[in-house]
């Protein structure tokens, strides 16, 4: 056993986990934030992605301990309040979800998508990222309409800050 | 259409919790006192189990028990079964072995489970998983379905001998012969529709817990049907009575026909649970589904068709190998059969038909419905047989297509389909133009030009839908009556909730079920909750698969609309001193039409629940239910037409264009429908280019996770072009076909035609990986 101590969503906390805990695990059975999800266990769908100081993890495929002293990001962290974030609201808007499993990972990747591209994004470079996020629902059409609108979205906001 | 009404693009209600991590799946929940399962699989594909040793499990700490599969038939817990009856041609039943949810003897897929392992953590029933011996003596397997039926071939089940099921046929075989006899033409093709994982996003899980002071069960599962799952478990598995088992489906992360069926998992979780003392969880892991959840398609098909001299189809000949896997799933019987042959007519109009399907048991995982189930199957045969026939003809396929369509409707095929209505002269034509058809030539042209073939390929499919009405797929052998339910309940406030048999798991139904009531009543569809998924609150239904849920659950839902409005018209006649009959509903409000007298529905519910002044003998309160039983099939159909480039030098296929043009009568919410298109066509373009379930010669599965099976992905997809050209469906009021599966029906035929198209070589087989394209394109 181990203390791991991260800040997750803006917290701090300390966990006691075995070594063999996984991050994803950790966020899930330790702290009940149980938007991030497991799809795979093989590092391919992303459902489980979260942000790790700021960048995309898949967070089946490490261990807990690696993010000792990290600040975690999940999908439950990027709303202020009651206001959704930009990507959070483009997903709605374009239909981008159905089912809802593969969603908050799609959505911590495609901002870390847009973070990383800035607006330089179009179509084939949103698929080509998108690659190690499955959706079985969507087709994905809707999910690049979104990631595309949010781009512009998440410029306008970082523009009136 | 108000602008929450039937018609309009309402965004999603349900979206909020899953944007932001809300949502509740079966593995988010924690009941106090929970253990966790682990089973322990066959890693054989055939083997007699010759003893378990879970000593040393036992020993670990933190493990509370191992139980077998033979402690399980001891239980009498019951054999898994099969709904749907299928006789022989020969008249005799079909021939299943016994299918119990451990297995006490002998294992036949790899996969299969032998006994389970339960303890505090799922990590702690993993590693006591580890120390359980079990000793196996392996049987030969057979994985290949011609293999299986070979003399000789290692045998399943005594009491299905040569591995055979059942031979089952369907049409007039005299006729069709005849047909053939006087042919001008007759083009032939064999096809492999390849077998596929569903692969829903969220793996499936079950939560049981047994109060011993009740004698009741609580079963939280990833179903698509949670009555249906409470039933079964109920009346054949003897887990519980059914007023002693609820079955709660929560949110469910995506189907597509993989939840429907009800597993060995769920029913060794509820027995251990009363056998603890204790909750059980149990969570699948990816490659645990990829072992267990019912697989799709897999079917081997020789066929004819036979062509008059004006290019027109005299004659239909079928024969089909179905793979099953090593046992019967719960509906599997009726896929290659009912849902598959009767659709071999496809659009057109076919005089004689006749189709012979043979079951065959095989050492792999077992096969069932999967999107579209056996639509998929008979779409791509018949529209693959339609290119062949014009590349072989020298016609024009679309040209060859509109010779044959079916103009006049009803339209009673050879296969039992009367198709109700339809125009498939308009979605070809819209596809067409979308895609620019006229002009593909020149296009094709340049893109010699640039050293690349291009290809455009036509695909129109037609599937049966709403899978109803009951007294029709009772007479076909199906175990269950295929209605829907609904209640309306208007509380005394005026809020709405809506009781509804459907269930969701991505469909969307809490967003446009309340668009049918603010269509009708003209309140917000904030004002509306739609109540789903389980047996304690919802009356008895039958659940979401088929693409049903619109065409025959909203029907319910207006049935039961349609009830109450009639007594709250009643209601609001009294208060304002009116006629019924003068009575109208706008906005909201029960208005005496041509005054402007009105009451308001939160007053028409008050006055119900008050009951202080109600019309004399009326019943207090306002709640109304139907059970709605359609009177047919419905019969979406469309053209799905693609263009796209393959690389002579790699074998890589690139999309051009994808155009889709359905007729799925009226739609409730466009957006919604879109998004179930654009899912269904990556799941037939994803059969056409990437998936394909393998398993070696002894039976081991190749593909096993995602790092083997493909699933496609965004960058392997285009975007598409959607149309729709509208007949409405006479079946049911709302003029509703259903949209759920159309994409995964049309979609595989439309890729495969362009590939070879494009190649100039028609035989290729699915999945159309480069390397086999690069295969085909350089092969002598």
């Amino acid at each position: 056993m181990s203390t791991v101590k991260l800040t997750v969503n803006g917290k701090a906390v300390a966990v006691d986990v075995e070594d063999r805990t996984l991050l994803v695990q950790l966020l899930r059975d330790h702290l009940n934030l149980t938007g991030t999800h497991v799809g795979c266990d093989t590092s391919q769908c992303g459902a489980c992605v979260v942000h790790m100081d700021g960048r995309a993890v898949k967070s089946c495929t490490m261990l807990a301990g690696q993010a000792d002293g990290a600040s975690i990001t999940t999908i439950e962290g990027i709303a202020k309040g009651d206001e959704l974030h930009p990507m959070q609201a483009a997903f709605r808007d374009n239909h981008g979800l159905q089912c809802g499993y593969c969603t908050p990972g799609m959505i911590m990747s495609a901002i870390d998508i847009v973070h990383r591209h800035g607006g330089q994004l179009d179509e084939a470079t949103v698929r080509t990222e998108l690659e190690g996020n499955i959706c079985r629902c969507t087709g994905y059409h809707n999910i690049v309409k979104a990631v595309l609108d949010a781009a512009g979205r998440m410029k306008v906001s970082q523009a009136a800050e | 259409m108000g602008v929450e009404g039937i018609g309009a693009r309402v965004v999603r209600k349900e979206d909020k919790r899953f944007i932001t991590g809300k949502g509740r799946y079966v593995d988010d929940i924690k009941l106090l006192g929970m253990t966790h399962a682990h089973f322990i699989r066959s890693p054989h594909a055939h083997a007699k189990v010759k003893g378990i040793d879970s000593s040393a499990a036992l020993k670990m700490p933190g493990v509370v028990a191992v139980l077998t599969g033979q402690q399980i038939v001891d239980d009498k817990v019951g054999n898994l079964i099969c709904g749907w009856a299928i006789t022989s041609k020969d008249g005799s039943p079909m021939k299943m072995g016994a299918w119990p949810a451990m297995a006490p003897e002998t294992v036949r897929f790899v996969g299969q489970a032998v006994a389970v392992v339960i303890a505090d953590s799922k990590n702690l029933a993993r590693d006591a998983a580890e120390a359980v011996v079990v000793n196996y003596e392996e049987l030969p397997a057979v994985a290949d379905m011609q293999a299986a039926i070979k003399a000789g071939a290692p045998q399943l089940h005594p009491e299905a001998p040569g591995n055979q099921v059942y031979d089952w046929v369907i049409g007039d075989e005299g006729a069709t012969d005849a047909a053939f006899a006087k042919a001008a033409n007759v083009v032939k093709l064999d096809v492999t529709n390849n077998r596929l994982a569903p692969n829903a996003m969220e793996p499936r899980a079950a939560i049981a817990d047994y109060d011993a002071a009740e004698e009741h069960f609580t079963l939280y599962t990833t179903s698509q049907n949670p009555h249906v799952a409470r039933l079964v478990l109920s009346a054949f598995y003897n887990i519980a009575p059914e007023h002693k088992l609820r079955v709660i489906a929560p949110d469910v992360g995506g189907g597509f026909g993989s939840k429907i069926f009800i597993y060995p998992e769920e029913m060794v979780a509820l027995w251990a649970s009363k056998k603890i003392g204790r909750p059980v969880k149990w969570t699948g892991d990816r490659t645990e589904a990829f072992l267990t959840d019912a697989h799709g398609r897999d079917h081997v098909t020789h066929a004819e068709m036979a062509f008059d001299a004006n290019n027109k189809i005299t004659g239909l000949k079928v024969k089909t190998y179905a793979n099953f896997g090593a046992y019967m799933s719960l509906f599997s019987s009726s896929v290659p059969t009912y849902l598959y042959a009767t659709l071999l007519s496809g659009q057109y109009n076919i005089p004689a038909i006749h189709a012979e399907v043979v079951g065959v048991y095989t050492n792999t995982t077992p096969v069932d419905a999967y999107r579209g189930a056996g639509r998929p199957e008979a779409s791509y045969l018949i529209e693959r047989l339609m290119e062949t026939a014009a590349r072989q003809l020298k016609v024009d396929p679309a040209q060859l297509r509109r010779t044959n369509f079916i103009t006049q409707f009803p339209h009673q095929t050879p296969v039992i389909m009367a198709y109700d209505t339809g125009d498939f002269n308009a979605s070809l034509d819209a596809a067409m133009k979308a895609i620019d058809y006229a002009g593909f030539p020149a296009r094709k042209a340049k893109a010699k030009a640039d050293g690349k073939l291009r290809g455009i390929g036509v695909s129109c499919y037609i599937e049966a839908c709403g899978i109803a009405p009951s007294k029709a797929v009772g007479s076909l052998g199906a175990g269950v009556g295929l209605w829907e339910s609904a209640e309306v309940r208007v509380n005394p406030v005026g809020t709405i909730e809506i009781l509804t048999g459907s269930h969701s798991h991505g469909q969307g139904h809490e967003t446009t079920f309340c668009q049918l009531v603010a269509e009708r009543l003209g309140v917000p569809i904030s004002q509306v909750s739609i109540v789903h998924g389980d047996t304690d609150k919802v009356q008895f239904g039958m659940g979401t698969y088929g693409s049903r849920s619109a065409a025959v659950g909203l029907t319910a839902i207006l049935k039961a609309m349609e009830k109450m409005e009639s007594k709250a018209k009643k209601i609001a006649a009294h208060a304002l001193e009116a006629s019924e009959a003068d009575i109208v509903i706008e906005n909201g409000e029960f208005k005496v039409t041509g005054t402007d007298k009105a009451i308001a529905l939160p007053m028409v519910a008050l006055a119900a629940y008050t009951a202080h002044n109600l019309p004399d003998g009326m019943e207090p309160g306002l709640k109304e239910s139907a059970f709605y039983d359609p009177t047919n099939f419905t019969f979406p159909a469309g053209t799905y037409i693609c263009e796209l480039e393959v690389d002579p030098g790699t074998g890589k296929t690139s999309f051009v264009d994808f155009v889709a043009a359905d007729d799925f009568g009226r739609l409730i919410n466009p957006m919604i429908v879109e998004g179930q298109v654009h899912g269904g066509l990556v799941q037939g373009i994803g059969q056409a280019l990437l998936e394909h379930a393998i398993y070696d010669a002894n039976g081991q599965p190749v593909t096993a996770s995602f790092m083997d099976y493909a699933m496609p992905r965004a960058d392997d997809v285009p975007s598409f072009n959607l149309s729709h050209t509208t007949t409405l469906c006479p079946g049911n009021p709302l003029g509703i076909k259903g949209c759920g599966e159309a994409g995964a029906i049309g979609a595989s035929a439309a890729v495969i035609n362009a590939i070879t198209d494009a190649i100039g070589k028609n035989n290729l087989e699915m999945p159309a990986t480069p390397d086999r394209v690069w295969r085909t394109i350089h092969a002598a």
